[in-house]
């Protein structure tokens, strides 16, 4: 379990709507016994037209494997400028990734997404595990990954 | 330095460099296996065939791998549900798991980080620097023991850990080169230290919009074999905006869904080849060989491991522990000790401790340490020095001559230099003596005259002491008596007498053999661990000073045994030729392994008189492998002194002995064994040239008068022993 309270350092994307305006977030994803080592995982936003609005947490420390995360890579090029100062430790198999942080109202019920990209050593590439709508109405829900995740959730 | 730079790294980094070894070895074995498992591709498939059969067979394919190893792993889904098998590229079908190996998962993670992530990573990487140091250090040290790089693989002598140390460096030192290096070389990769990061191309901001090309028309992946992919995905299905992502040996790129034209290319970067072939030549994917040999050789570090350690604990016992020893740039005296054995650093401790108890401010270093830089405050130098063999530099004084040869300028203080030696031998002191030439012929100012130690005379010791006090203007006192070596008792079991009536009183003495503790044979310490031709120091009644005798059995018999024969006035052999049955005596095993036969299947010839047959007939029991042994033993008179009469008969009948020849020097036709040899001539030459290994035993005379007999003989086949004798084939025990 990792409890992380990321202070606005978010993207600009993410905090310009209204940077006034936001409220602490619990984002909780847990991982399958998938039978590998410890899975990077890219949790990052994108807003209605599918468009990469900024990211909000990086799990795995070692650029050279970002291009894994394909989705991810493919929309910000592994700029390390992104993932700056919200970067932590992979995930192993079975554990949970628990990040609280601001995120700004103007992220919710406006068509905005959450993402998760997610890449295990010797496994398959997983662009796009989880991709769930940011709702005030989804808030509290799990939703399961395709391969890794075993639930995604996000607590306000 | 180059010891010290092999020596801690070594110490430190044991268990570190041990696990690495070990789970490399281990791991090593992986790629070859899935190199053998895997089913062949056909060599003209193209990618465009194999992705169709695959997508044939499981239409939700999102992903094609090709391993080096040729293994190829599809990803699918399927209604859902997430898919992947090893495919067999002959019908797109799945035929195993594509789960990673626990097993293999699990060795990777111990090698590369001990499950402690990013501080293992860090650690074990410190192992293989560690592990890099060792094997260029220890090169430099095989190449400076063997004399030269090119004699890099002459045959090898010394103690048996050293030579397994040495033996199996000098093979393996190469794939541990290899290993660390490219270990470093990844760590520094992984810790984004080298700029070798993937460099993919942009994707392309335009796609056709277009969807479902096939796969065979699509030229990049119809004109591409098998053999050179690396990866293909596949776009999102539903999604016209996606493309394929193509990777090959040569780069990365995207392909149009609907076109199948190639959007974007990138190749490689130099440093991603770079990368990519170290990761081949360390873990041996895409090169299984090499990884093979690589983890045969990794298994070498564990045993050079044991014995280095083996080989540091017994430096450390062979050297008394000096008390106060002052750093080299703080003294003024400095006291450099040449030792083969270790009693020289007895007397070195003696000394040491007088000066320091008269205020001096003494460093005690081997002479092989010599480094004039390293002593601003010297006002003398001081050479204890004995001498290995005729007349060679003892083991803690290698390359001295050549360091001193080598100097401009020898340093201003004075040099006193001391030899240690036994008079008995005729290259008596030699070593030491040639220091002292040496270091006059260079101008190096005397301290005092040369002077010696016989057979670690404390008489002597104390007389140069008084000297040097005259010199320095101190009262200095010596009072060494040597270390004394650890004895145990021995008790007599048998004696068997011979040669009364020549004139030559002579007894086989065989002892019980003594327990040995847990602890003695865990270090193959006292009799623990001991062969013919290793030599027994006897303590006898009302002297400290050991005598040697040369041991007729290894611990393999169970028994101690030695031949004696009776010195005139001798105070040990007298009391051991009046030994009875239940006495015991007081004894220690110095190894002597310049003389133990060896291994190998190489004829054996023995030579020997008198005593002299004792580690002969030893060597010839322990034959078991019936190694042809011909032995030619000189005795005074068969009925009287021909030691192990029996035992040889014996030994001839099984196979042991395939030739007894004897010389009798008293009667009708006097023999002597070089006249023996000389009769043997033509067999000796065939034998010698087959490469047979000679071994002496017995008086200086007889040795000699061997030697001269062997040169004479071995000249016409154009060999000598001196020749013999520097490729190791040569051994003598003279007394």
């Amino acid at each position: 379990m990792k409890s992380i309270l990321a202070a606005l350092a978010l993207t600009s994307a993410l905090v310009a709507p209204g940077l006034a305006m936001a409220r602490p977030v619990t984002l909780t994803a847990t991982l399958n016994n998938y039978g590998g080592d410890g899975a990077y995982l890219a949790l990052y936003v994108t807003d209605a037209d599918g468009a990469y609005a900024g990211t909000v947490w990086m799990a795995g420390g070692k650029s050279k494997y970002y291009e894994h995360l394909s989705d991810w890579y493919r929309a910000t090029g592994g700029d390390p400028a992104q993932i700056d100062g919200i970067t932590g430790a992979s995930v192993g198999a079975g554990r949970s990734l628990e990040i609280t942080l601001d995120l700004a109202d103007a992220l919710f019920d406006a068509g905005y997404t959450l993402h998760v990209d997610a890449a295990v050593e010797d496994m398959r590439d997983s662009p796009n595990e989880v991709a769930v709508p940011l709702t005030t109405a989804g808030a509290g829900q799990p939703v399961p990954g395709r391969r890794y995740v075993a639930s995604l959730r996000y607590d306000m | 330095m180059t010891r010290a730079l092999h020596r801690w790294p070594g110490l430190l980094a044991l268990v570190l460099v041990m696990i690495l070894a070990v789970s490399g070895a281990a791991l090593s074995v992986f790629p070859a296996a899935e190199r053998l498992s895997t089913p062949q591709t056909e060599t003209d498939l193209t990618v465009a065939e194999l992705a169709g059969r695959i997508q044939a067979a499981y239409p939700g394919v999102e992903q094609i791998r090709r391993a080096p190893s040729g293994r190829i792993t599809a990803f699918w889904f399927d209604e859902g549900t997430p898919g992947a098998a090893v495919i067999d590229p002959a019908t797109g079908q799945g035929i195993s798991s594509a789960d990673p190996d626990p097993v293999r998962r699990w060795l990777t993670n111990l090698h590369r980080s001990l499950f402690l992530g990013d501080a293992g990573r860090i650690a074990m990487a410190i192992g293989a620097a560690a592990m890099l140091v060792l094997s260029i250090s220890g090169a430099m040290l095989v190449a400076r023991r063997m004399g030269g790089w090119r004699r890099w693989f002459a045959p090898l002598r010394g103690p048996l850990s050293s030579r397994v140390h040495t033996g199996i460096a000098r093979v393996a030192v190469i794939g541990l080169t290899l290993s660390s290096a490219t270990a470093l070389w990844m760590a520094a990769s992984t810790f984004d230290l080298l700029p070798d990061d993937p460099a993919p191309p942009a994707f392309p901001a335009e796609v056709s919009g277009l969807t479902g090309a096939a796969l065979a028309t699509m030229e990049p992946l119809a004109a591409l074999p098998v053999s050179e992919l690396r990866e293909l995905s596949f776009p999102y299905p539903g999604d016209a905006t996606d493309a394929f992502t193509l990777k090959t040996d040569r780069g990365t790129g995207y392909l149009d869904q609907g076109t199948g034209e190639l959007l974007a290319w990138a190749e490689l970067t130099g440093w991603e080849r770079v990368s990519e072939t170290v990761y081949m030549l360390h873990t041996g994917q895409g090169a299984a060989t090499i990884g093979l040999v690589l983890g045969v050789m990794a298994l070498g570090a564990p045993a050079m491991g044991a014995t280095g350690l083996a080989l540091f604990i017994a430096g450390l016992r062979a050297r008394p522990r000096i008390r106060g020893n002052r750093p080299a740039k703080r003294a003024g005296t400095i006291l450099l000790v040449g030792s083969e054995g270790g009693s020289t650093w007895g007397f070195a401790a003696t000394l040491h401790k007088a000066l320091t108890a008269v205020g001096h401010h003494v460093h005690v270093a081997p002479m092989s340490a010599f480094d004039p830089a390293r002593y601003p405050r010297a006002e003398r130098f001081i050479v204890l020095a004995a001498t290995w063999g005729e007349g060679q530099a003892p083991a803690t004084a290698r390359g001295f001559i050549d360091r001193l040869a080598a100097l401009e300028s020898v340093p201003e203080a004075p040099l006193a230099v001391l030899g240690f030696g036994d008079r008995s031998f005729p290259a008596f002191c030699a070593f030491a003596e040639e220091v002292t030439r040496l270091a006059a012929a260079k101008g190096w100012a005397e301290l005092m005259p040369f002077d010696t130690v016989d057979r670690q005379s404390p008489q002597d010791f104390a007389r140069w002491g008084r000297a040097l006090g005259l010199a320095l203007g101190i009262e200095l006192v010596l009072e060494h008596l040597p270390v004394p070596p650890a004895t145990e008792r021995l008790t007599l079991v048998s004696r068997r007498d011979y040669g009364a009536d020549v004139q030559a009183p002579t007894a086989i003495l065989r002892f019980s053999l003594p327990q040995a503790s847990l602890l003695q044979r865990l270090a193959g310490r006292g009799f623990a661990r001991f062969r013919a031709g290793d030599l027994l120091g006897i303590l006898p009644e009302g002297s400290d000073l050991p005598r040697l005798y040369s041991l007729a059995s290894g611990r393999r018999d169970g028994f101690v045994e030695i031949v004696v024969r009776k010195q005139p006035g001798g105070l040990c052999s007298g009391q051991l030729l009046t030994l009875e049955p239940g006495q015991a005596i007081r004894a220690f095993v110095r190894h002597n392994p310049a003389f133990h036969p060896g291994a190998g299947k190489a004829p054996l010839i023995l030579i020997g008189a008198g005593t002299g047959i004792g580690p002969l007939a030893g060597f010839i029991r322990g034959n078991k492998g019936r190694r042809p042994v011909h032995l030619i033993f000189g005795l005074r008179h068969p009925d009287s002194d021909f030691l192990y009469r029996e035992e040889l008969a014996g030994w001839q009948a099984d196979g042991r002995l395939a030739r007894l020849v004897t010389a009798i020097s008293r009667g009708t036709k006097p023999r002597y064994v070089q006249h023996a040899l000389r009769a043997e001539s033509a067999e000796l030459t065939r034998l010698i040239r087959d490469g047979a290994r000679i071994m002496v035993c017995g008086g200086r005379d007889m040795a000699a008068g061997v030697a001269e007999a062997l040169t004479d003989i071995l000249a016409p086949a154009g060999l000598s022993p001196l020749a013999l004798k520097a490729e190791g084939r040569y051994a003598e025990d003279v007394y």
